[in-house]
């Protein structure tokens, strides 16, 4: 680091290893109660006094709360390094940004690879299905034992989208502004799709032994790796992988008429599913794609979305990126057209790109400007004070 | 970054605006729900947010445009006013702006309409087509007019239903729609000392202001 850098924009603290286990037990969605349910999470930046400056992040299927500063895990900058942290979009000079690890997942929360307390083995299979709606309740009662009534802003990409879709129809009251980035009010039948593919490919392999890999220590990696590989190609596009690899080929001049990675293109997903499994559970990539599978605000809502949203206050900032199959922009075009139904406030952009989903994690100038003009002009309203303009 | 320069500060005196956006502006009362159709980049948007406290909307075609006014912290979407006006309630706004738009329409007709419905009144501003200017242009040119307001060569103007001052009069009659207010305005947007509504506008406005209502 610089010696001369300015106080305001020092780097993050390391993280903290915070963690809430909540006094009640947890209803979930499908009517099982789940207890005890604990909670792992990050927070930066620091509480204003009137409690009204909390930015709570949700975070997508293979992410984590190390949302920004150095991982403690893999030592590499956190998913969304590029957009919180002191003087960033997402300036924690400003705002006290909250994320929790989601139910269900693998990096401290509950989960299925945790104890159940039972029967003093992991869960495994006998964890319950959680849904996105179970995921924001734990949230919210995480926010309650901080103290924090109203969020300024909730937000978070792919399945993050899908969680601030439901905090800003579950508690429309907490939520001043609502940013769902590269989401969906539904998981679509291509979606699902591909999320059964990784369901089957972890299940097949005879490491999974039926859910219980932990118990007989094993762990399903060329299952999970699998999973992930297929995944992946989701979150890419044509252009990106034809931009990144084309048809080149890996260290070597001709083909070999084999089975060995004689692409770049294969190598490279190789590479993503052998890291991926030393990060990931194998149960919590079923249950969070089963998460994902179930989630239709329409539904929930007898079938008319914009009903998720009748009498909203809530201001919303929708994203979407031009070249995401995935959660392609007619998906955020839906939700904006159920807000207008409800004259709500809505502002949507969709961002030129060819990086497909993945460009929500990546640096996306247009879409960071965006974020950066809708979080400004939120706060002002919202009473809170603007940010210094350098320069 | 420096984003947030174009915001105009309500501390300081309001900032010059196209004078034509200016006279749309003065024409909307404080603290109205407004929407912008086909806002821009926002610059009326922000200036009627700033200024006149409006709860204000924007609906924009390009994408770019879209950008920087949510860069500049105002709820605009991209959309495009034929096909995305039906997506709001009836009555949901005070005003609904069409600020030289119209002509570009494949059906002003049917756009008049969603104004009306969407908004308990609509501003629109146009250019007129029955502007000596252009009526010369045609009879000793022999050629499509290119003039202050119509800009384009016939071949790349966006402008496919031009009208007359007397035409747009003419379709708020056959539609029932009744004008409570309009202003002829020459090419800068300045007010002309004369009715909005004769032939006298028909033949000396570059453009042309028009505040309506369903009676």
């Amino acid at each position: 680091m610089a010696p001369d850098i300015a106080p305001e924009l020092a780097p993050l603290p390391p993280a903290q290893d915070l963690k809430l286990t909540l006094e009640s037990p947890l209803v979930l969605q499908s009517g099982v109660t789940l207890s005890p349910v604990t909670l792992a999470y990050q927070t930066y930046g620091t509480l204003n006094a009137a409690r009204s400056n909390c930015v709570l992040i949700c975070h997508a299927l293979t992410g984590d709360q190390y949302l920004a500063g150095v991982h403690p895990v893999n030592g590499k900058p956190g998913w969304w390094d590029d957009l919180v942290g002191p003087g960033k979009v997402i300036d924690t000079n400003r705002f006290f940004v909250v994320c929790s690890n989601v139910l269900g997942g693998c990096m401290g929360s509950t989960g299925p690879k945790e104890i159940n307390p039972a029967t003093r083995k992991p869960w495994g299979l006998e964890f319950p299905v959680i849904t996105i709606r179970d995921m924001v309740q734990a949230q919210a009662k995480l926010l309650d034992y901080l103290g924090i009534d109203k969020l300024f802003c909730v937000m978070g990409g792919s399945m993050g989208a899908m969680q601030v879709l439901e905090w800003a129809n579950r508690f429309p009251e907490r939520v001043f502004a609502a940013v769902p980035i590269a989401g969906s009010y539904r998981h679509s039948a291509q979606n699902i799709a591909f999320h059964e593919v990784g369901r089957q490919a972890i299940m097949a392999d005879p490491d999974w032994c039926h859910g219980n890999y932990l118990a007989e220590n094993k762990i399903p990696k060329r299952g999970l790796a699998v999973a992930r590989m297929a995944a992946h190609i989701t979150y890419l596009s044509e252009a990106a992988l034809h931009r990144k690899f084309g048809r080149r080929l890996q260290d070597r001049e001709t083909l070999t008429y084999g089975f060995d990675a004689d692409f770049q293109v294969e190598s490279y997903l190789r590479y993503q599913g052998s890291t991926f499994v030393d990060r990931f559970d194998a149960n919590s990539y079923l249950y969070i794609t089963r998460a994902m599978d179930y989630f239709d605000l329409a539904q929930e809502n007898d079938g008319i979305l914009s009903n998720a949203f009748k009498g909203t206050r809530v201001r919303y900032c929708l994203v979407s990126f031009s070249s995401d199959w995935l959660f392609p922009t007619e998906e955020s075009r839906a939700i904006v057209r159920a807000l207008n139904a409800v004259a709500a406030n809505v502002s949507f952009v969709e961002v030129e790109s060819d990086k497909g989903h993945d460009a929500f994690l990546l640096d996306e100038p247009d879409f960071h400007q965006t974020l950066q003009g809708f979080i400004d002009g939120s706060a002002e309203i919202c009473g809170l004070p603007s940010r210094e303009i350098k320069g | 970054m420096n984003i947030a320069v174009n915001i105009p500060d309500a501390a300081k005196p309001p900032p010059r605006i196209r004078v034509d956006l200016q006279q749309v502006a003065d024409l909307v009362p404080a603290g109205s729900r407004v929407l912008d159709v086909g806002c821009g980049d926002g610059t009326l948007l922000a200036y009627l947010t700033r200024f006149k406290q409006v709860d204000g909307r924007g609906l924009e075609l390009s994408m770019a445009k879209v950008r920087a006014a949510v860069s500049h912290g105002l709820p605009v979407i991209q959309g495009n006013l034929e096909t995305d006006l039906k997506d709001y309630p009836a009555g949901a706004f005070d005003y609904v702006i069409l600020s030289q738009t119209l002509q570009a329409t494949h059906n002003p007709r049917a756009v008049m309409e969603e104004l009306l419905r969407v908004g308990r009144r609509a501003i629109v501003l146009f250019p007129n087509f029955g502007h000596w200017r252009v009526r010369l242009s045609v009879m000793f040119g022999g050629r499509m007019p290119v003039t202050p307001m119509l800009s384009d060569a016939w071949f790349d103007t966006p402008n496919i239903h031009l009208c007359t001052v007397l035409d747009f009069i003419d379709l708020c009659s056959l539609m029932r729609v009744e004008i409570e207010m309009g202003f002829a305005l020459d090419a800068l947007g300045q007010r002309l000392g004369f009715a909005a509504t004769g032939k006298r506008a028909n033949l000396f406005s570059e453009q042309a202001l028009f505040v309506l209502t369903r009676p």
